[in-house]
């Protein structure tokens, strides 16, 4: 598992629901199939309205043209972030979009488990309300073994909660994966 | 110290005497539920975790409904359907319930209640966030993603952290006026869509008593839009009425002790609260119907498992009995069996589903349908800037189809009432 991670951050506001993730008439596409799964990622963030797409200015596309891989892989969320349906897609669809982190101060019950549990990207919490300490384009850097994240635009860290209990989970790279190390399953 | 219903059920699904709020759990499964959006991704990461000699725990157990692409054109869509047929066909598997068959049943939360897959006492997980409806029956049913039903595909088994639960009382008689859907608006205005995150939501009091199974399941369906992990309603004679009925017999009845830990406990008088809408883009934009009286429409919409039960169609038909829609109206029954009883049920010897039509609305079979947008093709979808009035649970944007559609959440009697004038309207005008 990576232990620095550096990249683009892309900010959202409070409750970004799993239909604006990914939205629902998009999730008839097969997530086996290496070349059709991309479409997931072109289609990620989609459902943001304009004015709250890249914050704090608003009207950035996550991904571009006919893109599947966006520019940015670290969104900050405020709080609530995956709420919604149960969609695996949304966080799979984050993470074929490149994205390896979201940085919230809270999260819906089941996006967080999926991301753990699918090792699509790694939901850290923040008590602090960094959506609006970080702009769209900033270049941010994660710490994971220090549980911190810095804004290198203005030099300001900030400390995440640790992950915890699904730290095991995260490591492994999914619940799969962890089973399989801890011989639950062969 | 004593225990919630939540917490005693989770302990029997543990093999453990007692489990407390934060303690991380690995539970037997007694029912996995699936369906077409979450199927096909499902079983491709179990195939692919468990390899191709890959067993299901116990095909008993899992139990699949095709429901939300249903009827359309879309060729990927009707591909996940195919998927589903060639597992179940390939297994042999007992609870599948096809498309373009007499087994076809509709919305799998209501189908599950009305196949009797809803034990209380047990633990039911689906792939899908309103696995909470269950909950009404007295038992613990949650929503999980794929990897994690993939995962009880093939061990009958997951962890769960134990929530910490949050009770609702309701006191009072309900005014007729005032459906279930009326209370969740109600809560959720008060908690927001975050408000019971991690959590259970206890449902209790003469208010809760007095409804019947389906709109206690109103309640149920809508604790994922407080975040709720699951909500629960404890056993009692309308249970176990309903239980008789479909011949289900076998169960074990949990209650919460007098001294059981709640994170927190919200009291209500159901006579003080007033019809409810939800205005767009969120479940908890609450605000009084009277407050967005007025509000001219271009669709409505009565259907889902939230607001297309046998219940729902009831209140509707009381009020366009005998009336004429104003605004295209659609009547979308969330399973089959809904669909029969619109036929069957009468008022003054007119079946429901006469009323409806001579009302001038639009029948459709029963699916998901527009409640999750759905492909283009797709009955009721919103378009460019509708704005609606559904008796769904879900207004975010684009939720039901376009992203520029404005959509207000509420009770089938305000739906009914709006439906007659062509702007949103206070059921008791018609009352
Ligand atoms: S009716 Fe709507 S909320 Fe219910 S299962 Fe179908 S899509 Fe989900």
């Amino acid at each position: 598992m990576e232990k620095k991670i550096i990249g683009k951050a892309y900010v959202l506001g409070n409750n970004v629901d799993t239909d604006q993730i990914i939205p629902a008439e998009h999730l008839v596409f097969s997530t086996s199939d290496p070349e059709e799964i991309k479409k997931y990622g072109h289609f990620a963030l989609s459902s943001v309205p304009l004015n709250q797409a890249g914050l704090p200015d608003g009207g950035k596309q996550f991904i571009s043209g006919d893109n599947y891989q966006s520019e940015y892989s670290i969104v900050i969320g405020g709080t609530n972030f995956g709420c919604g349906s149960s969609r695996e897609h949304a966080p799979l669809a984050l993470q074929i979009a490149g994205v390896k982190v979201v940085v919230a101060e809270s999260y819906a019950r089941i996006f967080f488990r999926n991301s753990v549990d699918g090792g699509f990207v790694i939901p850290y919490e923040c008590s602090i309300k960094l959506n609006d300490k970080i702009k769209t384009g900033n270049t941010i850097e994660i710490d994971i073994d220090a549980n911190i994240i810095k804004n290198t635009a203005d030099g300001k860290s900030y400390k995440l909660t640790p992950l915890g209990d699904v730290f095991e989970i995260v490591e492994a790279g999914g619940l799969f994966a962890f089973a399989k190390n801890s011989g639950m399953i062969n | 110290m004593g225990l919630t219903i939540t917490e005693k059920i989770l302990a029997k699904a543990a093999k453990r005497e007692a489990v407390k709020a934060g303690d991380n759990i690995w539970l037997d499964v007694d029912v996995l539920m699936t369906h077409d959006v979450c199927g096909p991704p499902t079983i491709a990461i179990w195939k692919k975790e468990f390899g191709e000699r890959a067993k299901i725990w116990d095909k008993e157990k899992l139990v699949i409904f095709p429901d939300h692409y249903i009827f359309t054109k879309n060729v990927h869509a009707n591909r996940n359907v195919d998927i589903l047929r060639q597992f179940a066909g390939e297994y042999n598997l007992p609870n599948y319930y096809d498309i373009g068959t007499e087994r076809y049943k509709g919305v799998c939360h209501i189908a599950l209640a009305e196949e009797g897959y809803n034990v209380p006492g047990t633990v039911l997980f689906g792939t899908d966030s309103h696995t909470c409806t269950s909950g009404a029956f007295g038992m613990f049913a949650t929503g999980v993603g794929n990897t994690d039903a993939a995962f009880i595909l093939g061990t009958g088994k997951i962890w769960e952290k134990v929530p910490e639960s949050m009770k609702f009382t309701f006191n009072g008689k309900m005014p007729g006026y005032l459906t279930a859907k009326d209370l969740i608006l109600q809560i959720l205005g008060d908690i927001t869509t975050d408000g019971a995150t991690y959590r259970a939501m206890e449902f209790e009091g003469e208010a809760i008593s007095s409804l019947s199974m389906y709109e206690r399941m109103t309640l149920t369906n809508m604790a994922i839009e407080a975040g709720g992990m699951n909500g629960i309603i404890a056993v009692d004679e309308v249970t176990q009425q309903y239980l008789n009925e479909i011949g289900v017999t076998d169960y074990e009845i949990f209650k919460s002790d007098v001294d059981a830990v709640y994170h927190s406990k919200y009291s209500y008088d159901v006579s003080k609260i007033e019809p409810l809408v939800a205005k767009p883009h969120s479940p908890d934009n609450r605000d009084t119907v009277r407050n967005v009286e007025g509000t001219k429409l271009t669709k409505c919409y009565i259907g889902s498992c939230t607001g297309g039960k046998i219940t729902d169609f009831r209140y509707a038909a009381n009020l366009l009995f005998g009336k004429q829609v104003n605004v295209t109206t659609f009547i979308v029954p969330a399973s089959t069996a809904v669909a029969k009883q619109l036929e069957e049920e009468t008022i003054n010897g007119v079946s429901l589903k006469d009323i409806f039509e001579k009302a001038g609305c639009i029948i459709a079979e029963s699916s998901c349908a527009a409640c999750l947008g759905g492909p283009s093709d797709t009955i009721g979808r919103s378009i460019d800037g509708d704005v609606v009035i559904s008796t769904t649970n879900r207004n975010f944007p684009g939720r039901m189809g376009s992203k520029a559609s404005q959509v207000y959440l509420a009770s089938p009697l305000t739906v009914a009432a709006s439906a007659i004038n062509g702007f949103i309207t206070d059921p008791r005008e018609f009352l």
